[in-house]
């Protein structure tokens, strides 16, 4: 590279960062002060591209952009009020689980509004050329940007610093309860952050028109790239974030500038991990404050009474005789239905008991899948043994990424979960010659004696059946009561001589393994599997399902798995605008059930009795 | 203000299980089509796809039908993941009965539904996937495919691109499988057609996530004397306006695969570039009987214009109409034999399905970009007949491993 085209390639980076930190900067101030984890972030900020791209047409750009990033502050105003408010009571995983509802409504809202095709809005009038610097050319639009990112910065600052209001929403970030004690109103001041947060990203959305068309696909890219931002920063930290979004969008810039194009689809996550794994609270974050109140009151897991179990065993027994009712598409749904329970449990294992909520359990599930798939077509092994084998491989997986993992608490593990699992993802995206890169492994098949629908059926029943029953058994062995302490109360465990890391550590391999069996089986269920195996979408898939089913349940993931993969399915053949129709499924168990279905139906079961 | 209670709830849930409840009752006689795409993932491209094979569906109805059997289209969403696809692949086979699968847009979905049509030993016509392996490295003789694939649409422009002399060429593609593919093909073609071409500056960004600004500067940084993409959609229009802001096509030759393709070509608007190479489908000025024909029907019905896609729905469900009447009826063995060396006429084109790889040598238009009235449009546009731009029969063989 000459010293022109770093210049230019230091540039570009810093108009990038301001984009990245405008959005960022919104979901930074959400969680600081409400501790929810908004999923919808990026849908806001792809309103605001639709609505400015929508207005630009009529009334020119420069207005389009305060009246978008508006429009989309009232958006967010509304769902506070009507949505969010409602549910500030639950756990605070739940009200994650409704934002992620939200995102499915708002994208088939956007569809069926605009349309499905891109729209490539025009350029800024007045900065729609371009200024020679160094002898290349370079857009006025990301001057302004360059500048324009910095001033946000600064009015945030004055806001947070020099405003009562800025005072009560620092008090907030750093202890809620308090703040809430001392008489702060925390229904007004949680609307008002929200809808300030929501006019960022709107703002965000509108402001990049000139550079890129609104599509249907920004939502969710857009959202993780700003959650890797936020705790790049550090939680809640409006400064962190702007360094953050300068240090992604510089090391961006120049991997493409010195022909490591192919890095930047994991780069941002390689970051993250390491900065993680120096800094547990990120750049600038500090040290949470342990929660008091709703952390508290989870109510310890109770053996299953006999009932329980002879109702579960009773279950097993009609399952096993369902393929004597039914036949071929019934046992394929099943086959799926008992693959994700089984998912479901190993991932609930982890996040209910263990206490360590994981973003990026897709991986484990993938590690499985992509070994059988490698040990039966790269080594050529039977059937039998690669289904066998493979779970290993997940299992090495998470043995290998909770020890790092474990090291960390809170929102910062989530996210380093997500990060090794995107790494992974990546990896087996790239690597061609082996894994078979975008495409994957095609032709897995069973074994002939297991290949027909009844017999892979009869193997599935079995494997998760007894998979999920040694999982529940462990939950209730000395291992799985010491996992339970660990989670609530860390010192009193520490105190009492168990090592809570080492426990931790533990429960997360043992996760891991039972997530590479469904994987295996998945893969052969399927005859193929490409890296969307374990993907992000998948991650979020296992989320939902258990927060549906109930966390705080012991059944509950089987249950939600079996809601979740029956709406799915029944809905995507059914209804054109099923994606909205699951979201508002969602909302509504949400709001109906905040302790998911399990949670409610075991509640009004004691009610009865007492 | 509206208050939500359990009750409430649960009658919203068991009304919505109700209404799904209820399936329309099959006709007799009819013979069932099985469709998955994943219409979620990719409307802008799947919705003309749609309206191209519905308008196939009314006409091969309205004309009576296969022998006097109605057929009818069973249509499903495949999630836009294999897993998911399979699984909506298995319902059709299972649950509708379907005779044939079709559909499919993008490579990996394409290949996973095509390794289970192997299985399952039922024929599966691929529509939209590109990629080169689901007729050859993984291909297998029950699946077929509609679309000229990467390899060929790469072939269509190598005449034009050799001609140029141009002695650096820089190249950037979407990360996976299609892009690389493109640009393995188009460096190897290149090669044989002017020894001693140079590749520089390559530059892969994950697909819908180019960073416009950066990769537009790195490749003027490589300073070539032409350009070969593949980028599409929304990575392409990024790509477009940041270059011709930062001036890097002045004076470069750039080759587009599918820009001209009205999906692609149509949101440029006043971006578009003058003078790229692509490969396209220049709807409003084809003056062939069979394209006006077609042209006049899908007006007629839509009240819009035909996108690539619907060229490629309408062609799909006329293959199976036709094949369906050749091998008289939906026998799996009789439509494989009948789909070996079958013609027929497309709205673009004559084609003919080859025996030995089951590729259709449907062809694609190539010409260059202009702007007209703030629009794209192809100029100096011909139609390149994908027969003449396969591999030979030799090097086939080699490659499918059968």
């Amino acid at each position: 590279m000459t010293y022109s085209s770093i210049l230019i390639q230091f540039l570009n980076g810093l108009a990038s960062a301001s984009s990245l930190f405008l959005v960022a900067a919104g979901l930074s101030l959400i969680f600081g002060v409400t501790r929810i984890v908004n999923f919808a972030h990026g849908s806001l900020y792809m309103l605001g591209m639709y609505v400015a791209v929508g207005l630009a047409g009529q009334i020119g750009f420069w207005w389009s952009v305060p009246l978008a990033a508006l429009a989309v502050a009232g958006f967010g105003a509304l769902v506070e009020a009507l949505l969010l408010r409602r549910i500030y009571g639950a756990p605070e995983l739940l009200q994650a689980l409704a934002t992620f509802a939200l995102v499915l409504v708002v994208k088939d809202y956007t569809l069926w509004q605009w349309g499905p095709e891109d729209i490539l809005g025009p350029r800024a009038p007045g900065l729609d050329g371009a200024v020679t610097i160094a002898g290349n050319r370079f857009p006025e639009y990301d001057l302004f940007l360059i500048a324009f990112g910095p001033l946000v910065l600064a009015a945030l600052w004055l806001l947070l610093k020099r405003t009562r209001w800025g005072t009560l929403v620092r008090a907030a970030t750093q202890d809620r309860e308090m703040a809430s004690a001392l008489g702060v109103n925390q229904r007004w001041l949680f609307t008002s952050v929200f809808t300030l947060g929501a006019c960022l990203a709107g703002l965000g959305g509108a402001l990049q028109i000139p550079r890129e068309p609104a599509t249907l696909l920004i939502d969710l890219s857009v959202v993780v790239d700003a959650f890797v931002v936020v705790v790049i920063g550090g939680l809640g930290s409006i400064p962190g974030a702007f360094v953050a979004a300068f240090l992604i969008a510089e090391i961006k810039a120049f991997c493409i500038g010195l022909g490591y194009s192919t890095l930047t689809l994991v780069i941002e996550f390689i970051v993250m991990a390491v900065v993680l794994v120096i800094r547990p609270w990120g750049l600038f974050g500090r040290k949470p404050v342990l929660p008091r109140g709703p952390g508290a009151i989870e109510r310890p897991l109770t053996p299953p009474s006999r009932t329980v179990i002879a109702a579960l065993v009773a279950v097993t027994a009609a399952l096993a005789l369902l393929p004597l009712a039914y036949g071929g598409y019934t046992l394929v749904l099943m086959v799926d239905i008992l693959i994700f329970a089984l998912f479901a449990v190993s991932l609930h294992f982890i996040m209910g008991p263990g206490g360590l909520h994981s973003f990026g359990h897709a991986a484990y599930f993938g590690l499985g899948a992509y070994g059988a798939g490698l040990l039966a077509v790269r080594a050529g092994a039977p059937m039998e043994v690669s289904l066998a084998f493979a779970p290993l491989l997940a299992g090495l997986g998470a043995l290998v990424f909770g020890w790092f993992c474990v090291r960390l608490s809170g929102v910062y593990l989530t996210m380093l979960t997500l990060a090794f699992a995107q790494i992974i993802w990546s990896i087996v995206f790239q690597w061609d010659d082996f894994t078979g890169g975008s495409n994957g492994i095609v032709g897995l098949w069973p074994a002939p004696w297991l290949a027909s629908k009844t017999a892979y059926y009869y193997l599935t029943l079995v494997s998760c059946v007894a998979a999920i029953a040694l999982l529940w058994r462990v939950l209730y062995s000395p291992f799985g009561y010491a996992l339970r302490a660990a989670r609530d109360s860390p010192t009193r465990a520490d105190a009492i001589g168990m090592d809570v890391r080492q426990l931790q550590w533990a429960g997360f391999a043992v996760a891991g393994l039972f997530a590479g069996i469904a994987g295996a089986l998945y893969a052969f269920s399927k005859g193929s599997i490409s890296p969307e195996t374990m993907a992000v979408s998948r991650s979020v898939d296992g989320l939902v399902i258990v927060l549906l089913g109930g966390i705080q349940t012991l059944t509950g993931p089987v249950w939600g798995a079996a809601l979740f993969t029956w709406l799915q399915d029944t809905m995507a053949r059914n209804i054109d605008y099923w994606r909205a129709v699951i979201g508002a499924v969602i909302l509504l168990l949400v709001l109906a059930f905040p302790q998911g279905i399990t949670g409610f139906v075991a509640e009004r079961l004691e009610q009865r009795r007492t | 203000m509206f208050k939500l209670t359990r009750r409430k709830a649960l009658l919203t849930l068991a009304s919505l299980a109700a209404a799904v409840a209820a399936s329309p009752a099959v006709q007799a006689q009819t013979i069932k089509i099985g469709e998955l795409n994943s219409y979620k993932l990719f409307p802008a491209f799947l919705e003309p796809y749609k309206k191209g094979w519905e308008l196939a569906l009314d006409e091969i109805n309205r004309a009576g039908g296969i022998n006097g059997r109605k057929i009818e289209v069973v249509s499903r969403e495949d999630g836009g993941n294999p897993g998911d696809a399979v699984r909506a692949a298995e319902e059709l086979l299972s649950r509708e009965n379907v005779s044939l699968l079709m559909g499919t847009f993008a490579s990996h979905i394409g290949l996973a539904v095509s390794n289970l049509a192997n299985q399952r030993k039922v024929v599966f016509i691929a529509a939209e996937p590109l990629t080169d392996k689901i007729v050859w490295e993984n291909g297998n003789r029950y699946t077929f495919r509609v679309r000229p694939s990467t390899y060929m649409q790469v072939a269509m422009l190598i005449p034009e691109a050799a001609k140029l002399k141009k002695q650096r060429w820089a190249i950037v593609y979407p990360n996976y499988e299609y892009g690389q593919s493109a640009t393995a093909s188009f460096k190897k073609l290149l090669t044989n057609a002017q020894p001693g071409v140079q590749f520089i500056g390559e530059q892969a960004p994950a697909l819908n996530k180019i960073d416009a600004g950066a990769v537009v500067q790195a490749l003027a940084d490589a300073k070539p004397d032409a350009i070969f993409s593949s980028l599409f959609g929304a990575d392409l229009q990024k790509f477009v306006r940041e270059g011709n802001l930062r001036g890097l096509f002045k004076d470069r030759p750039v080759f587009n695969l599918l820009a001209g393709e009205p999906e692609y070509l149509d949101p440029l608007k006043e971006e578009t570039p003058d003078g790229w190479y692509v490969t396209g489908y220049p709807w409003n000025e084809i003056r062939t009987p069979a394209h006006q024909k077609f042209l006049a029907a899908y007006q007629a019905k839509w009240k819009d214009y035909p996108r690539l896609g619907s060229v490629v729905g309408y062609s799909t469900l006329y293959t199976v109409a036709n094949v369906l009447k050749r091998a008289g009826g939906p026998d799996t063995e009789k439509v494989i034999a009948a789909m070996k060396g079958m013609e027929m006429d497309t709205p673009i084109g004559p084609i003919v399905w080859r025996p030995i790889d089951n590729q259709s040598t449907m062809g694609a238009y190539v010409g260059r970009l202009a702007k007209k009235d703030g629009k794209g449009v192809m100029v100096n546009w011909r139609y390149a007949d994908g027969a003449h731009f396969l591999p030979t029969f030799e090097e086939v063989k080699a490659m499918r491993k059968e």
